[in-house]
This record gives C-alpha cells, sequence and structure tokens, in this order.
C-alpha cells in the first residue's frame, strides 16, 4: 500500500518506519528538513535508500500534498503536532483526493470523538490512552 | 443579535466594538493571556480567555444560542474548524470565516465554510477595477455556474477594432453583452454593432477563456505566460 505521512515528529517517524519495513511504499511530509534525520535514526542507510520518499512543505498546501504523492495515496496519516492542521488536512485528502483510509491524530478527547462520529475519520487520541495508564498506574499505586 | 467572535486581534477586536456599540450582545474568545488581560480592560465580560477551537470555550461562551459565529483568528485551520463545529455541531444559523492565505479558500469552501472572506483578495479586486489599461477586469465571478462577466478596453491594434460584434472571432462560450462607448450610457449591441478603439466591451464567458478573448480586444494587455 502507499501511505503517505503527515508531520514526521515521534509518532509519525516510528510509524513511517514500521510501515516501511512492513513493505509498504511510504512517503513523508514535514515542514522541517530536520525531520529528515529523525527518520534515519535506527535505520541502516538514509531513508531514501530504503526506498521512503520525503517532500518538505506543509499539508495544507495543494502543491506539497501533490508532490508527496496524495493522488497515489491509499492511507493518509495526519500526524503533526496541531490539532487543528490534522484535522484540515484529512478532510482535504477524504474530501478532495478521495483516499480510503484516513487517521488522524487529536490529541483533544471532545474533538477527537466528535470527528470519528459526525466525519468517520479514523482518530487517534494520544490523550485518552494517557489517561488511562495515569489511571491504572494510580490503582496500582494506591493498591 | 448574539455573536460569538474568536480571535481578539485587530479585526475582531473593532469587530466586537462596533457590533456592541450597535446594540448587539457579542462574546469575544482569545486564546493568548496577555492580549486577553489587555482587552478586558475594555471589553469587560464581553471577552472570554480561551482555545476557541476546544469545545468547552464554545460552550461556555454560550455557542448554543449564538445567531452569529465569526472566526478571524490569524490562523485558517482554527478558523475553519472553529466554523465546521460552529455550523454541524451546534446549528448556528450564519457564520462568517476570515482567510489570511487566499490560497486556502478552496479549503473554507471544501468544508462548506461561507463566507470565507480574504482581505487579501478584496483588495486585489479593487487594484485590477482601479488600474486602468490594465487589459480586463473581472466584474462577476459564478464559480457554481461556471460563468464569468468581464470588461476589457479595445485597443487599436485589436483584431475586434473597427469590426461589427458578428464578425469578432469569439471561442464558443463567449458574448458581447454590452458595449460602453465614452461619454455615452452604455447599451446591448446588436450583430451590427460596430466595436471601436476606445470602447469597453462586457463580455460573458466560461471561465478559461479570458487569453482568448484578451487577443481579440486587447492584445498587449494578455498576462506574460497567460
Amino acid at each position: 500500500m502507499f501511505v503517505l505521512i503527515v508531520g514526521a515528529g515521534r509518532v509519525g517517524s516510528s510509524v513511517a518506519r514500521s510501515a516501511l519495513v512492513a513493505g509498504h511504499e511510504v512517503s513523508i511530509l514535514d515542514e522541517d528538513p530536520l525531520s529528515h534525520e529523525r527518520l534515519e535514526a535506527g535505520l541502516d542507510g538514509s531513508w531514501e535508500d530504503n526506498g521512503g520518499r520525503f517532500t518538505v512543505g506543509t499539508g495544507i498546501e495543494m502543491a506539497a500534498l501533490t508532490a508527496a504523492g496524495i493522488d497515489q495515496a491509499d492511507v493518509f496519516i495526519a500526524s503533526t503536532d496541531g490539532d487543528n492542521t490534522n484535522l484540515t488536512i484529512a478532510q482535504i485528502a477524504r474530501k478532495r483526493f478521495g483516499v480510503e483510509h484516513v487517521i488522524v491524530r487529536v490529541l483533544d478527547p471532545a474533538r477527537s470523538d466528535w470527528y470519528a462520529e459526525k466525519h468517520g475519520l479514523n482518530t487517534v487520541c494520544p490523550t485518552k490512552h494517557a489517561i488511562q495508564q495515569f489511571e491504572q498506574a494510580l490503582i496500582t499505586a494506591a493498591g | 443579535m448574539y455573536v460569538v467572535v474568536t480571535g481578539g486581534g485587530k479585526v475582531g477586536l473593532n469587530l466586537a466594538r462596533e457590533l456592541i456599540g450597535n446594540g448587539h450582545e457579542v462574546t469575544l474568545i482569545e486564546g493568548w493571556r496577555p492580549r486577553y488581560l489587555r482587552i478586558e480592560q475594555e471589553l469587560e465580560h464581553a471577552v472570554q480567555y480561551g482555545d476557541a477551537t476546544e469545545l468547552w470555550v464554545l460552550e461556555r461562551a454560550g455557542i448554543q444560542r449564538a445567531d452569529l459565529v465569526v472566526a478571524v483568528t490569524g490562523d485558517d485551520e482554527d478558523n475553519m474548524l472553529i466554523c465546521q463545529v460552529a455550523k454541524e455541531k451546534y446549528m448556528c444559523a450564519r457564520i462568517i470565516a476570515r482567510v489570511n492565505n487566499p490560497r486556502n479558500v478552496q479549503h473554507f469552501k471544501l468544508l462548506g465554510i461561507q463566507p470565507a472572506v480574504s482581505a487579501t483578495d478584496l483588495i486585489l479586486n479593487l487594484i485590477e477595477h482601479d488600474i486602468p489599461g490594465h487589459g480586463l477586469v473581472h466584474l462577476l465571478d459564478l464559480p457554481d455556474e461556471q460563468l464569468e462577466i468581464i470588461e476589457v478596453e479595445v485597443t487599436p491594434d485589436a483584431p475586434a477594432a473597427g469590426r461589427r460584434v458578428a464578425d469578432i472571432e469569439l471561442p464558443e462560450g463567449a458574448l458581447v453583452i454590452s458595449v460602453l462607448v465614452p461619454g455615452k450610457p452604455g447599451f446591448v449591441p446588436t450583430a451590427e454593432t460596430v466595436v471601436n478603439p476606445g470602447d469597453e466591451v462586457l463580455i460573458v464567458l466560461d471561465p478559461g477563456l479570458e487569453d482568448t478573448i484578451t487577443m481579440q480586444f486587447n492584445p498587449n494587455g494578455v498576462r506574460p505566460g497567460g
């Protein structure tokens, strides 16, 4: 499958590496050229030598999305550090480009739920997981 | 009318001030603490502190009963999403969004956020109307109907100069609807009307035909690379 990931921070770059190792075509779009180095951490050889693609740009620019190959994308992952950017570009991927699988990181639990329910986006909310883990840890600590 | 304004920059603050002055009830939401504190000195309870893209902040501001939500932050993604939830989750009757980067107008449309106001585009339109001899002026764009009306000045070297309307080579999808002769009222031409240099011609056309038409009336006005 062709996977386009916008935002290669800690989350995006890890998902990108594992997708590449799993044999998928992976294209990254990130506004910071430094993210390219993060991608290569733990890889033998460069990101490109391993078959990855990297484009510098933001996910709201049509030219950048096109350069990163959104027309071929089977999966679109919005994992920048901004909820509003992620929710916007996820809807662009879905509505403008008709990408079949759109996965979007939303830190705000309330909007994560609403966009999943109302717009059918596959939202991932790290905050919810953190809350659960804290609560579990607290229960354990309290004995 | 109850109006929720998000973003307390120059646009949002002046808007809030004017609306309050006109007797409307207003809540302005500002997420940057120093700016909020400054505005609070003037607007008191009419300003609230918080990130207007968070649902609980909008709810605290009473978005459920807002007649109008105006999103004028400096961030286009924020403005789009604020209007989207205002419209789809809280069923606000009217929304107005500010577009900071005119390239994002298409995204506002895609998400159904209308009207979306771009100051850059408004000023650009004024510039095009105000500079004479620019060749071509867009008078009306109807993107949904796939129609435009343009005004073009006829230059002496133009193929159309001195010709009857019937003889002007226009592409399919374009029609001369009026001729403006300097010093005279505009009129609807017949096939026999002769178009002269210095006249201005109004044409209704399908989008994308501008350059072909400019070649006929104002060959030097064709945009570089157009």
